[in-house]
């Protein structure tokens, strides 16, 4: 007689399922932000991340805690990654004292220099070059850290993007640059604006080796993080990671989206999400239940609902903050 | 229980807007992302998603409904098993809480006043040595990257060609290639590059070759540097320098020949150093070296070559932001910075045998602006002229002149003078250049002007 089957291997399990929780979370904290927004308690442009969750979960899970982080203006998903508390997230979004930088950068800026969380940039590719001198300062000091650079589609197409791929590679800094593609910069299509649409491509004349993954897949992502990073920390300099994602709402909250269709965006849902889809996958591989699964879904619930209400009743600045953090 | 789902704002100022179609009808079930309705927004007609998931109870708001206020309830959710005739009537709108200010709101507050401590004063028989502008940067430099690990020069031929203008000579020899990096010719990227690793702790001197190419750089300068304290809510920190020559050289025609002082001076979160003496150049940029803040430091090329005294001591360091009255007199304040100084002085010795006395102000920092220096001359002389290079338009002067009539209206005699750089780009011919810059005669006139003699 055959020995009773055992349990699949699982011995990653808790991982996997903290990679479940970490997506949903920022699922539902961007749709609490769309919420908020909506009601007012929320100005500006608020650029939300849903659709695109597994690349910055994937990406984190394969770091280690000296490595950097630095994106654009789409970034709360990326905070919440980091570790950054949900409640000083949401409160920075509603513009309280409560919020990381005290109400004075809203949902654009936002930085942690516990979490080495760097930004939170509102001018699309200036965080390239940062991101590349966050590198450099890695390899002035002669320590392991790796910069994690963030960009989409469209920064891939502005010329500072390329300046700081030239030094990295000339100096051999160890940053990986993340090209976020997620098909459509604001509104205009990845085929309307890039000549080369392989981004995987744009490093090929720096010599900087590319490798495309898909970005709504959290452990393939997990898995080409971890091959680039130990590529960068064995010094042998920048790589490129292009992120085939998606995102399914607007470019911000006031973008109707009428440059693609609704049928589209429904297929990616029902076909690609990264978190339906991965949940099914930790069911089926027996690495959690339905219920399990659920509860993580309530306890997020919860998480959220406690920021949203944080960000509410957390105070404004006091006027005095006007005139402070400015020089010192 | 059963939630009320409210008309959204779906732009930043929108305050209304039609609810177009509903694309859920009662009893559907819903779950977040759920697309529920069309609202017609004042730009463009959007989608509106459920956050939270159930089942549709009323529609309180039909469709093609115009003038829905934002956050009035459109409908309601009912929760699993809830029944639709048990939720509640809506109430009246409720109100999005209203955050109260840590303290009233109602006037600006006013803007802190610096303080600035004095130059530090020199032991008695301090030997004072000949030195170039040139030789007191490079001294600087060097001194500061002696003193500290994490300082460190990069720019355009700043290591192995020795500086374009030989301000980093030997720095390379002495510190090696790690500490002392040529760059390529890409500004904009270097600049940011510096920025990030300023971010990290480093403390970048990073060289412009002239600041004419630092407009490429920009974006990086501004908005990177100067802004993230304050969008940190004060926890990132930028220790950058960012130096070289600035304004016109010689017949190097437009694209070469611009002053930047008044750009930086007015953007809050940069310091702005523009000294003209060697001694200020040494003591302020070793300052700026130390200072936590992003410092533009505006050095001019035709000053360079130019040898005044340095006191010989050991770690010369002179304060950010305190003027320096560099003549006495008590007719008439000139007041100046970088190469027009050497103007001002030049017109003082002039208008000295007509028995004019002037006093004359070399500003070294323009941001901030010592205004307390220039004021107490002011009431001394009851006379002011502005002497710079700069274009006329937003200048420095135009700046000092605005806080002098505010301040000290009642002290003046005559109204303030300016000398500025001519209204035009830097023209090429050797005659045009010469009458687009500010002259010695320029100033004797408007001094001559504010004291009403001819």
């Amino acid at each position: 007689m055959p020995e009773p089957k055992t349990a699949p291997n699982i011995a990653n399990a808790e991982s996997l399922k903290k990679m479940y929780a970490d997506m949903l979370l920022i699922r539902r904290f961007e749709e609490r932000a769309g919420q908020l927004y909506g009601m007012g308690l929320i100005g500006g442009f608020c650029h939300l991340y849903i659709g695109q969750e597994a690349v910055v979960v994937g990406m984190q899970a394969a770091t280690k805690p000296e490595d950097q982080v630095i994106t654009a203006y789409r970034d709360h998903g990326h905070m919440l990654a980091c570790g950054m508390d949900p409640k000083g997230v949401m409160a920075e979004l509603t513009g309280r004292s409560g919020g990381y930088s005290h109400g004075k950068g809203g949902s654009m800026h936002m930085f942690s220099s516990d979490k080495k969380f760097y930004g939170g940039h509102g001018i699309v590719g200036a965080q390239v070059p940062l991101g590349t001198g966050l590198a450099f300062a890695n390899r002035y000091r002669g320590n392991q850290g790796v910069s994690l650079t963030y960009f989409g589609d469209g920064a891939s197409n502005q010329g500072q993007v390329y300046e700081a791929f030239n030094m990295a590679e000339l100096w051999k800094l160890p940053v990986v640059y993340i090209i976020e593609n997620n098909q459509y910069a604001m509104g205009t299509s990845v085929a309307r604006s890039s000549a080369l649409q392989d981004f995987s491509k744009r490093g090929v004349s720096f010599n900087i080796p590319g490798v495309q993954v898909d970005g709504m897949d959290v452990e393939a992502v997990e898995a080409a993080g971890k091959e680039a990073l130990a590529y960068c920390r064995s010094g042998k300099g920048p790589i490129i990671l292009e992120m085939k994602t998606y995102r399914y709402r607007g470019h911000s909250m006031s973008d109707p989206a009428k440059y693609r269709t609704r049928e589209e965006v429904d297929q990616v849902r029902e076909t690609r999400d990264p978190i339906e889809h991965f949940g099914k996958k930790l069911i089926q591989r027996g690495v959690a239940t339905e219920a399990d699964l659920k509860m993580v879904d309530n306890e997020i619930k919860q998480t959220v609902i406690a920021s949203a209400e944080f960000a509410t009743t957390s105070l404004e600045p006091g006027p005095a903050e006007l005139y402070t953090d400015i020089v010192i | 229980m059963s939630t009320q789902i409210l008309m959204p704002a779906l732009s930043p100022t929108m305050e209304e807007g039609k609810l177009a179609r509903w694309l859920v009808k009662e009893g559907d079930t819903v779950k977040s992302g759920t697309i529920l309705a069309e609202i017609e927004t004042d730009k463009a007609t959007m989608e509106f998603e459920a956050v939270d998931e159930g089942r549709i109870g009323k529609i309180l708001v039909p469709e093609g409904s115009e003038g829905v206020k934002v956050n009035s309830p459109i409908a309601t959710l009912l929760a699993d098993g809830e029944d639709a005739s048990s939720a509640a009537a809506p109430s009246a709108k409720p109100e999005a809480p209203k955050p109260e200010a840590a303290a009233p709101a109602s006037a600006a507050p006013s803007a802190p006043k610096f303080e600035i401590a004095s130059d530090p004063s020199l032991p008695p028989g301090t030997e004072m040595v000949m030195t170039t502008v040139r030789d007191a940067l490079r001294d600087a430099m060097a001194e500061e990257m002696r003193r500290d690990e994490l300082v460190f020069l990069m720019g355009e031929e700043v290591a192995e060609y020795q500086g374009a203008y030989k301000i980093s000579q030997g720095l390379l020899q002495e510190f090696g290639a790690r500490r002392v990096i040529d760059t390529p010719i890409t500004e904009h990227g270097f600049a940011g590059l510096g920025v990030g690793a300023a971010f990290d702790g480093l403390k970048p001197i990073v060289e412009f070759m002239t600041w004419n190419f630092a407009m490429q750089a920009m974006d990086q300068i501004i908005n990177s540097a100067a802004k993230t304290r304050y969008m940190s809510g004060g926890q990132m920190s930028c220790p950058i320098v960012f130096r070289g020559p600035n304004g016109a050289a010689s017949r190097v025609a437009a694209q070469h020949s611009q002053d930047y002082s008044s750009w930086y001076a007015s953007v809050p979160g940069l310091k702005v150093i523009a000294p003209y003496f060697a001694a200020d150049a040494k003591g302020l940029l070793k300052a700026a070296i130390r200072d936590p803040n992003p410092i533009i430091f505006l050095e001019n090329e035709i000053v360079y070559g130019r040898s005044f005294e340095v006191p010989k001591i050991d770690d010369f360091v002179l304060p950010i932001g305190k003027a320096r009255v560099v003549k006495r007199g008590k007719d008439v304040t000139l007041v100046s910075y970088s190469i027009a100084v050497g103007l001002a002085l030049e017109a003082a010795e002039k208008l000295a045998a007509d028995g004019i006395e002037c006093e004359v102000i070399d500003l070294r920092t323009l941001r901030p602006l010592d205004m307390e220096t220039v004021i107490a001359s002011v009431k001394k002389t009851n006379r002011i002229v502005t002497v710079e290079q700069c274009w006329p338009v937003c200048s420095i002067g135009t700046e000092v002149s605005a806080q002098v009539v505010a301040q000290a209206f009642d002290y003046l005699d005559a109204p303030p003078g300016k000398v500025t750089g001519k209204d035009v780009p830097m023209p090429y011919a050797a005659n045009l250049e010469k009458l687009a810059l500010p002259t010695v005669d320029d100033v004797i006139t408007a001094v001559k002007s504010v004291c009403y003699r001819s």
